[in-house]
């Protein structure tokens, strides 16, 4: 059961919260507490806005357990406006083809189910941004 | 003294931010008639919107309380209270609202909780949230009216029964987009439309009921809270009514004397689809989106089993503004890409792969 480890990572799963280095302003994604940067401590939390663009994207025909009903489906390196790359699942393409540089912004979604017993894991994907 | 029924606060309460969720994916009626041979080969106009593989009433619920937090623009950890009303809450044992008041940073310092009253769970939360904020124990209270519907395959629910609905923060008055001026319940035990625990789909007494159940209900509700205030049809801009079809809000808004004019904005029912518990309460996020400021608005819904909730509201001189911090509910409509019955079963795991 790892229900408590789900608890723990809630905050940077469902709203995209990072760290800032009080040092630099580098932003960090996900957080490790240590500026890469200039390798000071870095522990202010820093909530992302959840806009960025797609920096490269692969399709997943075999999925790994739990992700088996949603194939195929599309995982892409996302470059927050902020700067950090962030690895999630594409959500929402309707009929356009992904690009590198497509806009998308984040979006809480359904990850997977641990069975039809266990808990449901929702946590951060990103869809095209709305048009303006 | 208000008058008997009447529900009036002692602070005033105002809506301070709103926001809707539809998701991407539309059935069109004719699809449903296509493969369940309907005999008129066409089902009812319109289409419903479908969520997809990765949605349900948590995630809309989130994206829906974002928009509403936006336009807010206050701190979320002045929520005192995270209420989420739905007929298709993911867990059986387990608040969809904390998950919600999680996401949006509204822990710990809040309540939390799911509330049930089929198409009328989300503004029994608004009322409650009424009660919370115009008593003074709490300056804000989240409460939503969200659905993915269910209705058995081939049923005639199932061309209507979509997905949506809307997050109401409320707060004090002078905060507020609109102001709530007073509210109504009107309850009965009327067994018209039903689900039983573990049940996947609902049971409804005849094709749709009408005379006993909404019709009733509804009348009922606006007659006591528009005679209650001496307020007729002419003083209100827009009406909002409980949407399960077409006919319906259309024949309801007649009888009441409500021209079509004022309850077209809110009328979104042939696009998006019965959205249950967020049939009424998205109506009006549509009409907050194009009000000006200084209209009136009467929102009634209805919950099978049965009852109604009106509302009076009047829109305030910060609607304009601040309704631009968020998307509006017409992109979220116009946002539509068409499927077919197979991505639709298999979207709403009617397709049992193991
Ligand atoms: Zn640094």
């Amino acid at each position: 059961m790892e229900v408590s480890r789900h608890w723990r990572l809630n905050k940077q799963r469902y709203s995209l919260v990072g760290e800032v280095c009080p040092h630099c302003e580098h932003k960090l994604f996900p957080p490790r507490d240590i500026c890469p940067d200039c390798g000071e401590d870095a522990r202010d939390l820093f909530e992302f806005s959840g806009k960025g663009s797609v920096y490269s994207f692969t399709t997943v025909s075999q999925a790994p357990a739990g992700f088996e009903e949603s194939v195929p489906y599309t995982v892409a390196i996302v470059q927050l406006d902020e700067g950090p790359l962030v690895t999630a699942q594409l959500t929402d393409l309707g009929d356009k083809p992904v690009e590198i540089g497509t806009p998308v912004e984040m979006v809480t979604r359904k990850l997977r189910s641990d069975g039809d017993q266990g808990m449901l894991i929702y946590g951060y994907k990103f869809r095209p941004a709305f048009a303006a | 003294m208000t008058e008997a029924g009447l529900l009036k606060p002692i602070r005033d309460v105002g809506i301070v931010g709103y926001g809707a969720y539809i998701p991407r994916y539309r059935l069109p009626a004719s699809e449903v008639a296509r493969i369940w041979k309907d005999p008129a080969g066409v089902g009812p106009p319109g289409e419903k919107a479908v969520a997809g593989l990765d949605e349900d009433v948590i995630t809309m619920s989130i994206e829906a309380a974002r928009n509403a937090m936006s336009r807010a623009t206050i701190d979320a950890s002045s929520i005192r209270a995270v209420w989420v009303g739905s007929e298709s809450h993911p867990y059986a044992v387990k608040p969809t609202s904390t998950v919600v008041a999680e996401a949006i940073g509204a822990v710990p310092n809040t309540q939390a909780a799911d509330w049930e009253f089929a198409c009328k769970a989300g503004t029994e939360a608004m009322q409650a949230a009424i009660g919370f904020v115009g008593s003074g124990m709490a300056d804000y209270a989240l409460s939503i009216g969200m659905d993915t519907a269910q209705g058995r395959p081939g049923d005639a629910l199932e061309y209507t029964a979509g997905a949506g609905g809307a997050a109401f923060l409320l707060g004090p008055v002078e905060e507020s987009l609109a102001s709530i001026e007073v509210s109504y319940s009107f309850t009965t035990d009327t067994p018209d439309f039903f689900r039983r625990a573990n049940e996947k789909y609902p049971v409804h007494g005849e094709r749709f009921t009408g005379e006993p159940a909404y019709f009733k209900h509804i009348s009922m509700a606006a007659e006591k809270i528009m005679s209650s205030t001496n307020s007729s049809p002419e003083d209100f801009s827009y009406a909002i009514f409980h949407q399960p079809n077409v006919k319906f809000p259309q024949r309801v808004a007649k009888s009441l004397g409500f021209t079509a004019d004022q309850i077209k904005d809110g009328m979104l029912v042939s696009r998006i689809g019965n959205t249950y518990a967020g049939s009424a309460m998205v109506g009006l996020t549509a009409v907050l989106d194009v009000a000006d400021p200084g209209e009136r608005i009467l929102l009634v819904s209805y919950g099978s089993g049965a009852g109604s909730d009106a509302f009076i509201l009047t829109t305030t001189d910060q609607l304009p503004q601040r309704r631009n911090l968020a998307l509006d509910t017409e992109s979220y409509i116009k946002r539509r890409t068409e499927i077919d019955y197979a991505t639709y079963a298999r979207y709403r795991g009617k397709l049992v792969t193991k």
